[in-house]
């Protein structure tokens, strides 16, 4: 059993952390430690969480002890912080790259002059991300969105060169517009049931007949998370956002941003209040069917390295809609493992591309070429990352993708199924390019003199492009009745809220 | 059609703010644009909790107020919310546009184009 009261530390330790730099900013090397320190302290109690919950349990903690008020007022009042199995997955993720990427940074930064401001943006960003996956109430969950994202505006103008600063105005600005349709279908939300938390609503919500308002409200938050998530008609801020910020950044917004803010907010708006509706599911179908071919075939013709990898988050958010949208449990189990995945070997090929950078001082690939023989643990690293994109067997994309598609066969959708495997092949021939030309051929003599990265940022690459090998045994049965299980049983309704 | 007026004009002024926001070059109107579509969703926010004659939520020991009577608090606490974090985007936004205009010497979005493809 594991107290209900450790839950606000997810929030409030990053939350500490950020004041806390900003505080002591003069004091040398304590940003760097205190950031490391924060996510490593958030990412052990998730794992304390994943070993001492129980399957299927949920752990609810009341705000404000707010509690109380339920018994005499046979309602909830007052916020809740929820834990089930879903959240328990997501925070595992978002922590695990947040660590990793923290202590990749304190090399990567020295780069800039004010790392404090990195750190203290940073944290703030994880705090919002840890608190939109633990939240159980609608508008609490949009104010941690709007945290975590305001952060991420400002950490993509971080440069502060023409390019970074234009990216994140497109990036700030089509964000706000996202965050206004969020909550007016908040607003929607709240006028037709009378209440704010999620597992009530769920209960106002499901039964009678669905009020034509609610269709209003899904148009509303298919936009609003959508363009968080970049799903395609809403994908234009992310090939521009993502590549002008700092690579360990990039790798950050690529690999669980949009996952937390975008596809996560998805699952938990139109799966648990709403009970996975046919008409989202077959829309969230088509756009990640869209967005799979639209990311996949205008990667093909990017040199920019980090460009390429940002088409290819696109096409990949496309795959885990494609399983969220199939809505059997074969079907969420493959979109979420795939999460799990993208997650780890995104966040890696951006760190690798922040080390090519950090090591040649270039991004684009026609410049490159025999990185692999100067930069063995980049290259090295690259291509684990690059094989679980492509999705070859035995590395863990290709396990996440073999899922969706079998569960796409299972539903009868033939076609999706088809495309799927189509674009996985695309997927193939853009990231060879990425090795091709980077990695592999001759050593360029201006290259001639260029040393490996740090030993800090070799052990996060490392760390990453492990588990991007051996992420397939997570479907190994006990692991995956811990662990992934308890996630997809959450969404598909059984059990959980 | 009184009674949905106020629905009405606050959907007008939303909308107001959304064209701003795409058809407009100069990026200050694009976000004023962003300012006003926010205080269109706010001012909803306040009319979901509007009540003809509703009192404000305070129970009284002088005089009876029954809570039918009484306007719902909740959605009043929401827009102070959201109004601070509409100050923050609007305070991070205008301070992108002065370096904006900074490293371009304008205003006009036309004109910046270092991203493409």
């Amino acid at each position: 059993m594991i107290s209900e009261s450790i839950i606000p530390l997810f929030v409030a330790i990053p939350l500490a952390g950020a004041f806390l730099i900003a505080l002591f900013k003069r004091l040398k090397g304590f940003p760097d430690t205190l950031g490391v320190l924060a996510t490593a302290g958030t990412f052990t109690l998730t794992i304390l969480f994943f070993l001492k919950m129980e399957v299927g349990q949920r752990i609810v903690f009341n705000v404000g002890n707010w509690g109380g008020f339920q018994e005499v007022l046979g309602r909830i009042v007052g916020i809740q912080l929820v834990m089930d199995g879903l959240t328990v997955f997501m925070l595992i993720i978002i922590n695990l790259v947040a660590f990793l990427v923290a202590l990749y940074s304190i090399n990567y930064m020295t780069k800039y002059t004010a790392k404090w401001q990195f750190f203290s943006l940073f944290l703030l960003m994880v705090a919002g991300m840890n608190g939109v996956l633990i939240t159980g109430d609608l508008f609490n969950l949009f104010v941690f969105v709007e945290i975590a994202s305001i952060a991420s505006y400002a950490l993509v103008a971080f440069g502060t060169e023409k390019r970074e600063l234009e990216a994140s105005f497109k990036y700030a600005v089509m964000g706000g517009v996202a965050s206004l349709l969020i909550l007016l279908g908040i607003i929607f939300l709240y006028s037709s049931t009378g209440t704010l938390n999620m597992a009530d609503m769920a209960q106002a919500v499901a039964g009678s007949q669905r009020p034509a308002i609610m269709y209003m409200v899904f148009g509303l938050f298919l936009a609003g998370f959508g363009l968080k998530a970049a799903i395609v008609p809403f994908h234009a801020w992310l090939p521009d956002a993502h590549p002008s910020a700092p690579a360990p950044i990039s790798a950050m917004l690529s690999g669980v941003l949009i996952k937390a803010l975008g596809v996560y907010s998805i699952a938990r708006v139109f799966y648990t209040i709403f009970g996975a509706p046919t008409e989202v599911r077959i829309i969230l179908m088509t756009l990640g069917a869209i967005s799979m071919g639209v990311g996949a075939l205008v990667a093909l013709r990017q040199w920019d390295m980090k460009r390429l990898l940002a088409y290819s988050s696109i096409s990949q958010v496309g795959y885990i809609m494609l399983g969220l949208g199939i809505g059997t449990p074969l079907g969420i189990m493959g979109a979420l493992f795939h999460l799990f995945n993208h997650s780890m070997f995104k966040s890696l090929l951006f760190l690798d591309s922040g080390a090519v950078e950090y090591a040649t001082g270039t991004r684009n690939m026609k410049e490159m070429g025999g990185l692999s023989k100067k930069l063995p643990f980049t290259g090295g690293s690259t291509l684990a990352g690059a094989m679980s994109l492509a999705g070859i067997p035995p590395f863990a994309g290709f396990w996440s993708k073999l899922i969706i598609i079998i569960a796409a066969v299972q539903a009868n959708h033939m076609k999706l199924a088809a495309w799927a495997v189509l674009m996985s092949i695309v997927t193939i021939a853009y990231i060879l390019k990425v090795t091709r030309f980077a990695f592999l051929g001759t050593v360029r003599e201006s290259f001639a003199n260029i040393k490996e990265v740090p030993v800090l940022m070799r052990i996060s690459l490392v760390v990453l492009a492990l588990i991007c090998i051996f992420g397939g045994l997570i479907l190994i049965p006990d692991i995956r009745d811990s662990l992934l299980s308890p996630a997809v049983r959450v969404l598909s309704g059984m059990g959980g809220v | 059609m009184n009674a949905y007026l106020p629905y009405l004009l606050c959907l007008i002024l939303f909308c107001i703010g959304i064209y701003a926001v795409l058809s407009k070059k100069n990026i200050i109107k694009i976000i004023l644009g962003v300012v006003i579509a926010e205080y269109a969703v706010n001012l909803f926010l306040v009319l979901v909790a509007y009540k003809a004659e509703g009192r404000a939520a305070i129970f009284s020991d002088t005089q009876v107020i029954l809570p039918e009577t009484m306007v719902d608090p909740l959605p009043h606490a929401l827009v102070l919310t959201s109004i601070v974090i509409g100050l923050a985007t609007t305070a991070f936004l205008i301070a992108l546009a002065i370096r904006l205009y900074g490293k371009y010497g304008t205003f006009d979005i036309t004109r910046m184009r270092e991203l493409r493809g």
